[in-house]
């Protein structure tokens, strides 16, 4: 459910004077009321109960910034950042690039030279991971991936047992399964927005690059990219939230094991809340994820603007 | 967890050029692309074959055979007793009454916020846009365990409406973005017009805004109801019983249960998924085209 979308307000066209009706705010009021009780003092009450010590019982005992030094030093704590980088490859990077390719081939080359239809279909196989529970998905793979699953039958039976293994069990092995199984439910997202974004450019655009002789590579440099630019940007921010977020699918495929192995952070601040009924060192992790959140999706914004600025002067 | 889907521009898709050269027709090429492509999707699909071959499969089958076999009957028995053991119609209603209620008043709350926003254009709007638009970042870690301590203390905690509240106003700070950033753009002429005939803010928001944005609102809903149909972090800490756990909470409290084998949670993740399925086949054009509106400029 994580969504960003443009990345600035959009600012109005000009307008004819500066018509300010404080009545306006009666209809801002159910949702703003809601909003301080379900977001805001929710978050303040995190922020305080991470300079606290609380087991859910009682009251929270005060320890100011102990929560975030002992971070500093829990080797757990890192583990779990480091995981998040390889999610971000698993859920950015190889989705974004991946999903330049495919929707330009689905759509420069299915979509023109088969049919429209034959594409949409194509399309929709790709983004059914993308609408389905994925926690739901994740229990599935994780059948798939076990000893006894799916995918060590099917190597056994192709004659290549000696690559059979414990895919989700073996501290080595868990996380990169746990990252194919990313792009899996991930990569339908960048195809489908950028095939939208494709079907925006003029196709006559596509076509007099073929008169000229434009291959499909070069079509694709030369026109392709350059037009799904903005996209790429909001695919690039929303799935990077979504990467640093990530919850559902490692609580399905290996509750962040083995040995920490596919530990992230959002497992484990809930792993701390709820298991260990640390509160007070559980609501520090949340803290700092949402910190790091908050950061990347400013420097995504300050980048893309730029970028736009920079357009503008040239 | 986050199915970001970013509603993206509604085009049609272009059939193709009318004068479109045979010649670019041709060639094998495009063939072995096809090829490849299809190749691609069907891996998509592999898991959901392997799921649908052993649902239907005996235990005893299974361990005999493993899973790549033929069911050598067709054996239901996994699907009821996970029907049974799950309660799964009462998990469907409540996944049903969840996710239509959000997406209802999510809709509505969105509406009213973007109306004073980008309509009353209310001072400082720039801001509570900024502030709503964060809201939809941050991650529900940083919200859950007050919001399970609160709903606790005011006796909401295992209740189907303490979920409904609390995604209406997550996917309304999404929704308040995207409807801000479209209603700021809306034709002031046609809302002049409505007040110089005399029409009031409410009457020009039922009776002006809304019937345009409608479109838009329709596919808002429709995603709102899938993310909240999927979410699972806060109805796993929130909804701790039988009688008020959604479909995936359910499947997953059930894991790792000892009449869960494989044969059972195959069938059980079958009919855990075929809702999203029926939905997404019902809703495929939208889904898939989704809406750009703000997204790009």
């Amino acid at each position: 459910m994580t969504t960003a979308a443009t990345l600035t307000a959009r600012e109005s066209p000009p307008r004819s004077k500066p018509r300010r009706d404080p009545a306006y705010w009666l209809y801002l009021l159910p949702g703003a009321t809601l909003f301080v009780l379900i977001i805001a003092v929710p978050l303040v009450y995190t922020v305080y109960l991470s300079m606290t010590r609380w087991s859910g019982i009682g009251d929270p005992q005060w320890v100011g910034l102990e929560n975030y030094q002992r971070l500093l030093e829990d080797e757990v704590f890192w583990i779990s950042f480091k995981n998040t980088i390889a999610m971000i490859v698993a859920m950015v990077v190889v989705p974004t690039l991946l999903g330049l390719v495919l929707a330009s081939v689905l759509f420069d080359v299915v979509g023109r030279r088969f049919h429209p239809h034959t594409a949409s279909v194509l399309r929709a196989a790709i983004y059914l991971p993308q609408v389905l529970p994925v926690v739901v998905a994740g229990i599935v793979w994780g059948w798939i991936l076990r000893p006894d699953g799916a995918l060590n039958a099917v190597l056994s039976s192709a004659g290549l047992s000696f690559l059979e293994g414990d895919w989700l069990g073996d501290p080595d092995k868990a996380l990169p399964s746990v990252m194919m199984v990313m792009i899996w439910v991930q990569i339908g997202y960048p195809v489908v927005v950028f095939m939208a974004a494709m079907e925006r450019v003029d196709p006559e655009l596509f076509e007099a690059a073929e008169l000229d002789g434009a291959g499909w590579r070069q079509r694709f440099t030369a026109i392709t990219l350059p037009q799904v630019r903005p996209e790429t940007f909001v695919v690039a921010l929303t799935c990077t939230i979504a990467a640093l977020k990530v919850f559902g699918p490692i609580y399905a495929l290996t509750r962040g094991g083995p040995e920490n192995a596919t530990n992230v952070p959002s497992y484990y601040a809930y792993f701390t809340f709820f298991k260990k009924l640390q509160v007070g060192y559980g609501s520090a992790i949340a803290i700092v994820l949402t910190l790091i959140i908050v950061v990347v999706a400013m420097a995504f914004m300050w980048a893309q603007q730029r970028g736009e600025r920079r357009e503008a002067g040239a | 967890m986050a199915t970001t889907l970013m509603p993206s521009a509604v085009t049609e898709t272009q059939p193709g050029p009318p004068h479109t050269k045979d010649r670019y027709r041709r060639g094998a090429a495009r063939w072995v692309v096809l090829g490849l492509v299809a190749v691609v999707c069907l891996a998509m699909l592999v898991p959901f074959g392997f799921m649908v071959l052993n649902a239907f499969k005996s235990p005893g089958d299974y361990s005999t055979n493993g899973p790549l076999s033929w069911p050598s009957g067709f054996y239901t028995e996994g699907l009821e007793t996970y029907w049974r053991e799950a309660d799964y119609p009462v998990k469907l209603w409540n996944s049903t009454l969840i996710a239509g209620s959000v997406a209802v008043l999510a809709v509505l709350v969105s509406l009213l916020n973007a109306f004073a926003l980008g309509i009353g254009r209310v001072r400082g709007r720039v801001w509570i846009v900024g502030l709503f638009l964060l809201a939809n970042m941050m991650p529900q870690e940083a919200l859950v365990y007050p919001l399970y301590h609160f709903a606790k203390e005011v006796g909401l905690y295992n209740t189907r409406l303490s979920v409904i509240i609390i995604f209406t106003v997550i996917q309304s700070a999404f929704g308040t973005y995207l409807l801000a950033s479209v209603l700021s753009t809306f034709p002031r002429a046609l809302l002049e017009a409505a007040a110089v005939d005399g029409a009031g803010k409410w009457r020009i928001l039922w009776r002006i805004v809304f019937p345009n944005l409608r479109p838009t609102l329709a596919v808002l809903l429709i995603f709102f109801f899938i993310w909240t149909w999927n979410e699972f972090l806060i109805p796993l800490v929130m909804l701790i019983d039988n009688s008020t756990q959604t479909i995936p909470v359910a499947l997953a409290s059930l894991q790792g249960d000892r009449l869960m084998d494989a044969p059972t949670t195959n069938a059980g993740s079958l009919i855990s998924l075929l809702p999203a399925i029926v939905f997404f086949l019902i809703f495929q054009r939208t889904l898939t085209r989704g809406i750009t509106a703000g997204a790009v400029k």
